[in-house]
């Protein structure tokens, strides 16, 4: 059986070769490079733009919004964002003019020589101020999306509990994340060529292809049939890469038509950093009711995300951040609450975990303080309060199956063997902590404290609600009659490896040799679209309609096993048709009602829990990861060694978040815009990752498996912090953990 | 040696090849020597400052990001990037086990990892994984959290010693 073997990834050797070809590393004939003008102002009036007369302009084109054929929006949810400004700037990084010139030297030289002509207006920056109203900058009251979720008694649901219950808690808090970059190590970039008639080619680092097609039809107003997008090999998304190639698209499309070339737009990193999409600061309050046992009786949870200048994707950032409001715990009376909010920043959105990191720091968190007023055990008060088979989710949806909290809390306290580790951390932290005679570089010569924390968490896999019925997402399969078998699919393969783990499922399901299978690259103008690669949904969605493919096939060629070539010699002499093209057929018990949020939020849940220890310098504050063990639940691994490998990458971009990971504003404008100071973890900083596969199939999903490119993401940070608690006794309720928050904290 | 326009003439090694590159003005990057000139591009840039280890290179043998070098500080030496670690048109237990072990994910940074891997293993046969992480420190990946890349030049270290034992 090829599901469940780990063979090296099918596009493994040209990326350890170096041949595999990146967007920067294509040439073309008579290629140009281009350059985008971009407002400083957070707000402002656009009046117009200057050439300096002094520069020589001879080789170099310039394009404004002037330039678009259809309408100047970029088209995604609601057609708010200009493609290019024409009035009014609302965020420091707008794009407002763009030049194409012959070399990257020239485009990037002549951008210094132009000058935009601007009136400023008052900005609004501050979340909180931005949701109480101030300006407005965005509608009558800068609210671009709001939601609601109820369950059982919903508003007042708290106060209610407590006049119910006369020996209840109140146990309240507010949790704040910061913004959080990708930082994908390849920077965005896009390759646009005139295409046949007055269409468009594009070559591309990006997730979604279809996204982009469907945004230049409407920019360019041609036919969506005369754009070709294709992606080219990606070095990481995480969601960065969703929506902003839209918009480099559109960029590099006007000024290939402007000048009836290829023309090249890479970003650089400061470029990248400053203008591109981010994760949502957000902060989440929490009012609770709780019983002297531990129960929840009553839950509000309140939200203000910040979405930046425009819509894009944040209302559904929202949607799955609400969603997961109040965790994997049993509550029955619940109020679910949340805006996003406009400011005068960048928009921000995708990145892995899609608004759910920030609610489950917020949970967990809130989890371990309910433990700390209660004197109970963080752990056994999860075991009590967590959701099971038969237990009811927050939007009335009752778990029947795929539910592996005792499975993943079981795994990973033995992995890391809790107790004990837990214990002596106590014991030398009353020993005046790890002796300095055991260096850490960097981390001073006192005793450290050392800390060990925990978190459990859950993510829905695949669209939310009814989402995969509306994107009917569709593959193709081909037998050719040398017995290759291609696959067509959208789905791009940003590094999750989803380009070895679709021969996989088809070559187990069809009884082939993984050797028979290849696939076709992400090309518009020739594979179905197969819906968006985002929302953990590729394996579990896709895939499902691959291994349906295969079958299909399979059963037309009447192939039980034995020999491949006599078959489809035997198939093709019969004129028999080798091509079979299917969509995604949603499990037949999802029911959900989009208006009131009740129903099946998603056909089934991935299950995580995270043990993380550290080492607290008591001089410096610095925080170490000294351990991380977790154990996740991907359903079914069909190829373990990625599979894990997304899991552990996942949960160093959380760890990160959690200690290291900042990005610092001065009037709406990114400040850190560079990787020497907007840092990521390196493997210094990382520890060693004890990951463990808990497998509890979804029956929906290709042999059981099911979505978890997000689930990491969640329960990293929360983790971290109960550690830093347990070391230090210094609890933290907001992101980084950076040891200037801690001394803050210690001096309160 | 000086070209008529002020550019340089470079002459190194590149992969074991002698290459000739002519104009080339006083402050290019090798990055830009390398990728745009010589078209030899597994040899990535993701920060221009750095930072970041996936334009690594190795100049006689010391590992260099190629953002900050200029091209013609590497007259006479001998360069070897990605292309350069295969050996007789096949993967090296290096190239091989990285990949079998999971260590590539988007692969953009794989190449500056797998050139910093050589000169770290160069150095030091039996790295312990501390000593790999500290080899390794000048690279950023975003994708694995390091587990696998480790893992891969552990196994690609025990290959090499078994080659050498054999
Ligand atoms: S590109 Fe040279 S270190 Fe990042
Ligand atoms: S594999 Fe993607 S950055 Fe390392």
């Amino acid at each position: 059986m090829i599901v469940g073997s780990s063979p090296p990834r099918l596009d493994g050797a040209d990326k350890v070769t170096g041949d595999a070809m990146y967007v920067d590393d294509l040439q073309f004939d008579g290629m140009l490079y281009g350059a985008t003008v971009r407002s400083r102002q957070a707000h402002a009036r656009y009046l117009g733009y200057e050439l300096d007369p002094d520069y020589d302009w001879t080789d170099i084109t310039v394009v404004t919004h002037e330039a678009i054929p259809g309408g100047n929006y970029v088209a995604l949810m609601v057609d708010d964002q200009p493609a290019l400004v024409s009035d009014l700037i609302r965020h420091p990084s707008e794009p407002v003019v763009l030049l194409a010139a012959p070399t990257r030297e020239q485009a990037e030289e002549a951008r210094a020589h132009v000058k935009l002509l601007v009136e400023p207006l008052p900005i609004v920056v501050d979340l909180e101020a931005a949701r109480a109203g101030a300006g407005p900058i965005w509608g009558d009251d800068n609210i671009i999306s709001h939601l609601e979720i109820q369950k059982g008694d919903g508003p007042g649901c708290v106060d209610k509990a407590l006049a119910e219950h006369p020996d209840a808690i109140l146990v309240e808090g507010r949790y704040y994340t910061g913004a959080q970059e990708q930082m994908y190590i390849e920077p965005q970039g896009i390759i646009a060529m005139p295409w046949g008639k007055g269409g468009i080619e594009i070559l591309g680092s990006l997730q979604c292809p279809y996204y982009v097609v469907k945004a230049l039809a409407q920019l360019l107003d041609v036919p969506a049939a005369e754009i070709k997008v294709v992606q080219a090999v990606t070095g990481g998304g995480f969601g960065g890469k969703e929506d902003y190639p839209s918009i480099i698209s559109a960029h590099a499309s006007l000024l290939a038509l402007a000048t009836g070339k290829p023309v090249k737009l890479v970003y650089d990193r400061a470029e990248d950093l400053s203008s591109t999409t981010r994760r949502h600061p957000a902060i989440t309050w929490h009012r609770t009711a709780v019983a002297p046992d531990g129960t929840l009786l009553a839950m509000e949870v309140d939200c203000a995300f910040d979405g930046g200048a425009y819509t894009t994707l944040s209302p559904v950032v929202l949607s799955r951040a609400l969603i997961h409001g109040v965790g994997p715990y049993n509550c029955e009376h619940a109020m679910v609450t949340g805006d996003i909010v406009a400011t005068n920043t960048p928009p921000n959105g995708a990145f892995r975990g899609f608004g759910a990191p920030q609610v489950c720091f917020a949970s967990e968190r809130h989890i371990d303080k309910i433990a700390a007023t209660l004197g109970r055990d963080p752990v056994a008060l999860r075991r009590q309060l967590a959701l099971r088979i038969g237990d009811t989710t927050l939007t009335g949806q009752t778990l029947e199956t795929s539910v592996a909290s005792d499975e993943v809390l079981d795994v990973a306290l033995e992995a890391s063997d809790w107790d004990r580790r837990r214990a002596e951390a106590e014991a030398i932290n009353a020993r005046g902590g790890v002796p300095p005679a055991d260096p850490i570089p960097g981390m001073g010569t006192t005793g450290r404290l050392r800390g060990v924390g925990m978190s459990f968490f859950f993510h829905g896999a695949g669209f939310t609600g009814n989402g995969e019925a509306r994107i009917k997402g569709r593959v193709r399969m081909e037998v050719r009659p040398d017995g290759q078998i291609v696959i067509y699919s959208a789905s791009t393969d940003i590094g999750q490896g989803t380009r070895t783990v679709f021969p996989q499922l088809a070559a187990t399901t069809l009884g082939v040799g993984i050797e028979r299978i290849e696939m076709h690259t992400p090309d518009t103008s020739v594979v179905p679209d197969s819906g968006p690669t985002v929302a953990s949904r590729t394996l579990m969605v896709v895939g499902k309609v691959v291994e349906d493919c295969s079958n299909a096939l399979k059963a037309r060629m009447g192939f039980e096993g034995g020999d491949w070539d006599a078959a489809v010699d035997a198939f093709f002499a019969g004129g028999g048709d080798g091509s079979v093209e299917l969509e995604y057929q949603t499990p037949p018990h999802v029911e959900w009602d989009n208006e009131t949020y009740q129903g099946e939020a998603y056909p089934c849940y991935a299950w995580a829990c995270d043990v993380v220890e550290v080492e607290v310098c008591p001089d410096t504050y610095e925080t170490r990861i000294t351990g991380f063990w977790s154990a996740q639940d991907v359903g079914k691994a069909i190829h373990p060694v990625l599979v894990s490998g997304q899991l552990e990458g996942g949960s160093l971009q959380a760890l990160g978040f959690a200690v290291l990971e900042e990005m610092k504003f001065a009037d709406g404008q990114l400040t850190n815009n560079r990787m020497t100071n907007c840092i990521i973890p390196t493997a210094l900083d990382a520890p060693e990752m004890d990951m463990r596969l808990v497998e509890a199939p979804f029956a929906g999903g290709p042999f059981g498996a099911k979505g978890i490119g997000e689930l990491p993401m969640d329960g990293g940070a929360p983790a971290v912090l109960a550690a830093i608690e347990h070391a230090t006794g210094l609890s933290l309720d907001s992101l980084p953990a950076s040891p200037e928050a801690l001394m803050r904290a210690a001096a309160e | 040696m000086r070209n008529v326009n002020g550019g340089l003439t470079v002459r190194f090694t590149l992969n074991g090849e002698a290459v000739e590159i002519r104009n080339v003005p006083p402050m290019e990057r090798l990055l830009d020597t390398l990728r745009e000139r010589a078209r030899v591009t597994g040899t990535k840039e993701g920060c221009g400052e750095g930072e970041c280890g996936a334009c690594t290179v190795l100049i006689d043998g010391a590992p260099s990001v190629a953002c900050l070098v200029p091209t013609c500080q590497v007259d006479g030496e001998e360069v070897v990037t990605v292309e350069g670690l295969a050996e007789d048109g096949r993967l090296s237990a290096l190239q091989s086990e990285f990949l079998a072990a999971g260590g590539a994910q988007c692969g953009i940074c794989t190449p500056g990892f797998l050139v910093a891997a050589r000169a770290l293993l160069d150095a030091n046969a039996s790295p312990t994984r501390a000593e790999i992480r500290e080899g390794l420190a000048g690279n950023l990946c975003r994708c694995t959290g390091y587990q696998k890349i480790v893992d891969g030049v552990e196994r690609a270290a025990e290959q090499e010693r078994a080659g050498d034992a054999g």
